[in-house]
């Protein structure tokens, strides 16, 4: 082994499990180990991610793992450092719920207010592939404005999902969290960081990492990084950090190159390229990535 | 055995219902609560809220958490992580946490919770019945019911000790009538800190959330795997019910309190008709009975603690000798006319040599009171049956016509 391999933390997500080739969710969930080691416990709802790592007897996972339902993923987690509270051992080990867009977005936000509100000490990870994959790529609260799904599909009279993504990151803010970030898994160093951050920071901490899906986006298996790093460059996913509320970082952008340029590699948006008043609604993506740039300055 | 207490009047002093239940949790030890407020359920967490306020749980956590949902879903991490844990809830609080009592129940982890019963809306209604945890049924909790206020207390250090134990590792339910339980003020014995200690061993799983030992919780069974989790659930239950019975044995040795273990049978010996029921209208039907007793008439009374498991053995043993026998239901399964006891009193008996007409009353819905009157009523239409054969199989009790 070359000693730039062996000096790269170990991966606690064992292969073998059973994700797309290119799966967004895996390279994910191996990022927060990176980030984390051996000494945490993992809270992970109904999904792909908990699908594909956990077909009983088997188990992808090298730390403590525990699913329960799609929509209390942030409770369970409030129990377990409840219970490691009460048996004076919270501290060291790390508690990391890690989630989907549609169980973090939709069903498990009541779950997910309630413990960010009582201020427990983890960190919940959501894996942001804007749709819920695991059931056949519907749409979720995360799928972005226009992209077709089977819930929300383009047809003579619709253009696809017609709201734009919701703001989950300033949703946790207004919790008062001590720290978010918006990351990417297109960017390993930067989301290993960030999540690196979070389980050091004390109290309830927000990582919201973009995932491009092979699957439910319709794009070649090789390309999930390249599709992730067009996001983040076209604009329309701004990274950055936020500190008690308050935007610390942001991960600037030179010349954000236009959102063509990420619209077209999808099969989510292709109508959009080939329905009368398409370029009508590229325009409309267009400007969602144009304020992006004002209100973050990219 | 019927029912015994030695009651120490010294150590005996007057309390709420829910306070009596409140401490029984307090001295059990649980390293986290977490529950939600809902009437008649909130005096138990208001108790031990002031009981954590106060410093007087030591070793525990109280999670304020924003639903019943939520509340349970701690407890399956608190639990995995090795806590012992307790919930209380009631009615539409119950109901919300349906998908989750599966979920506790499916990974074995032996949470205890108070159900403090109450009728489901619609329409709304804070009042008594057996509806909330009779809909919970089938979701692999234990469930036991409560005759009187130190029953629920003593039952709530039993529930712990037949969950835990090694064997079973299956969720329980206490279940005490709303208001009529939780809201009267009755003389009892505080459980003692020393003899439950004696009682009750410390929480110790075998399987925990542990970095130095990884293991996951929760997997997904596809169908060449999955049949058997149920059939060990199932399996468990059968395991519970003689651990019921030895709990309360070994609670009668350290306290000197006996209610029965599965179910507690009251001059059932020679008597013709037989009522069976759960909860606190066992004390009303035992003084009706009394009173027919004296009068040389031969009634007795099955009071059902066990739901689930339900004591099937236990019940045939005790009706088998019966002319008649009437189950009393607070709850109904619409679309059947029938309540759950009668059903499965019915059940059990099929198949079996015991030839006793069963007639059901479904009674005291939405706290609808139960007068003396309606049980002597009840008692009169037995004995009528006893002659001339069952009339009306299954019916509602004391409608009022002028409404409908
Ligand atoms: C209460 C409930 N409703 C619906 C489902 C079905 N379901 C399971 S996973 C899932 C979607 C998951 O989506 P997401 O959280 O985005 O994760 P992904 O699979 O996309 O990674 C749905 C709808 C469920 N398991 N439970
Ligand atoms: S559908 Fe998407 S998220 Fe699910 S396993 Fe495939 S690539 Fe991963
Ligand atoms: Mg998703």
């Amino acid at each position: 082994m070359s000693p730039e391999l062996k000096s790269k933390p170990k991966s606690l997500l064992a292969p073998g499990h059973r994700g797309c080739a290119g799966c967004c969710d895996a390279m994910a969930a191996k990022f927060t180990l990176m980030a984390a080691g051996e000494d945490c416990i993992v809270i992970n709802p109904t999904g792909c991610l908990e699908v594909m790592t956990t077909p009983y007897p088997e188990s992808a996972w090298e730390v403590p793992w525990i699913h329960s339902l799609f929509e209390n993923t942030a409770a369970v987690a409030s129990g377990i450092e409840a219970a490691l509270k009460a048996k004076g051992t919270i501290g060291k080990t790390k508690i990391i719920a890690i989630g989907g867009d549609g169980s973090t977005l939709d069903i498990g936000i009541r779950s997910i207010s309630g413990a960010f509100e009582r201020g427990h000490d983890f960190t919940y990870v959501c894996i942001d592939n804007e749709a819920y994959m695991n059931t056949g790529v519907q749409r979720s609260g995360a799928t972005p404005f226009d992209a077709s799904t089977t819930t929300s599909p383009a047809g003579k009279v619709s253009f696809g999902n017609q709201r734009p993504k919701k703001n989950m990151p300033a949703i946790i803010a207004a919790h008062g969290s001590p720290y978010i970030a918006t990351t990417s898994i297109a960017y390993p160093k930067d989301m290993i960081r960030k999540v690196k951050i979070a389980n050091e920071t004390v109290g309830p901490t927000y990582i919201h990492a973009h995932a491009p899906c092979t699957t439910g986006w319709g794009f070649d298996t090789s390309k999930t990084v390249e599709i992730g790093k067009l996001a983040v460059e076209t604009a329309l996913w701004p990274m950055f950090e936020m500190e008690d509320g308050e935007i610390t970082k942001v991960r600037k952008i030179k010349n954000p190159k236009p959102v063509e340029d990420y619209l077209k590699m999808q099969r989510r948006f292709k109508h959009l390229f080939s329905m009368e008043g398409g370029e009508e609604e590229i325009k409309k993506i267009q400007a969602i990535a144009d304020k992006n740039v004002v209100d973050f300055g990219l | 055995m019927t029912a015994t207490h030695d009651v120490d009047m010294e150590k005996m002093v007057v309390v709420e219902g829910s306070y009596s239940v409140a401490h029984a949790v307090k001295v059990c030890r649980p390293n986290v609560i977490s529950a939600y407020p809902i009437t008649p359920q909130t005096h138990i967490v208001e108790d031990l809220s002031q009981f954590m306020a106060d410093g007087e749980i030591p070793g525990c956590e109280y999670l304020n958490v924003e639903s019943e949902f939520s509340a349970i879903s701690a407890l399956v991490g608190a639990s995995a992580a090795g806590a012992r844990t307790y919930s209380a809830t009631t009615s539409q609080g119950l109901e919300l946490m349906h998908e989750v009592l599966f979920n506790v129940s499916g990974m074995r982890l032996p949470v205890v919770m108070t159900v403090v019963n109450r009728a489901v809306s619609a329409p709304i209604n804070i009042w008594n019945d057996h509806q909330d945890s009779i809909s919970q049924r089938d979701t692999g909790w234990i469930q036991l019911y409560a005759e009187d206020t130190q029953e629920a207390a003593d039952m709530t250090a039993q529930a712990f000790k037949i969950a835990e134990d090694k064997d079973v590792l299956m969720p329980a339910m206490v279940c005490m009538d709303g208001f009529i339980l939780s809201h009267v003020y009755e003389p009892v014995v505080l459980l003692e800190q020393d003899l439950v200690d004696q009682y009750l061993p410390t929480f110790d799983p075998e399987f925990v959330l542990d970095p130095k030992n990884p293991m996951s919780f929760g997997a997904f069974a596809d169908p060449s795997t999955y049949t058997e989790f149920r059939y060990l659930q199932e399996k468990a239950m059968g395991v519970a019910l003689r651990k019921i019975e030895d709990a309360a044995n070994e609670f009668n040795e350290i306290f000197g309190r006996y209610y029965g273990g599965l179910i507690e049978e009251y001059n059932t010996e020679d008597a013709e008709i037989i009522i069976m029921a759960m909860g606190s209208i066992i004390g009303t039907l035992k003084d009706v009975i009394d009173a027919h007793s004296s009068k040389g008439e031969k009634i007795g009374l099955v009071k059902v603690r066990s739901f689930r498991p339900f004591p099937k053995f236990e019940i045939k043993k005790a009706l088998k000798d019966a002319k008649m026998v009437v189950v009393l239901d607070k709850n109904i399964s619409i679309g059947l006319n029938e309540g759950a006891l009668f059903t499965e009193t019915k059940a059990c008996l099929y198949n079996t040599h015991i030839d006793v007409p069963v007639a059901g009353y479904m009674i005291g819905h939405g706290g609808r009171d139960i007068p003396v009157s309606t049980i002597e009523k009840i008692i009169d239409e037995a004995k009528a049956a006893m002659k001339t054969g069952i009339d009306i199989e299954s019916q509602f009790t004391d409608l009022r016509e002028e409404l409908l």
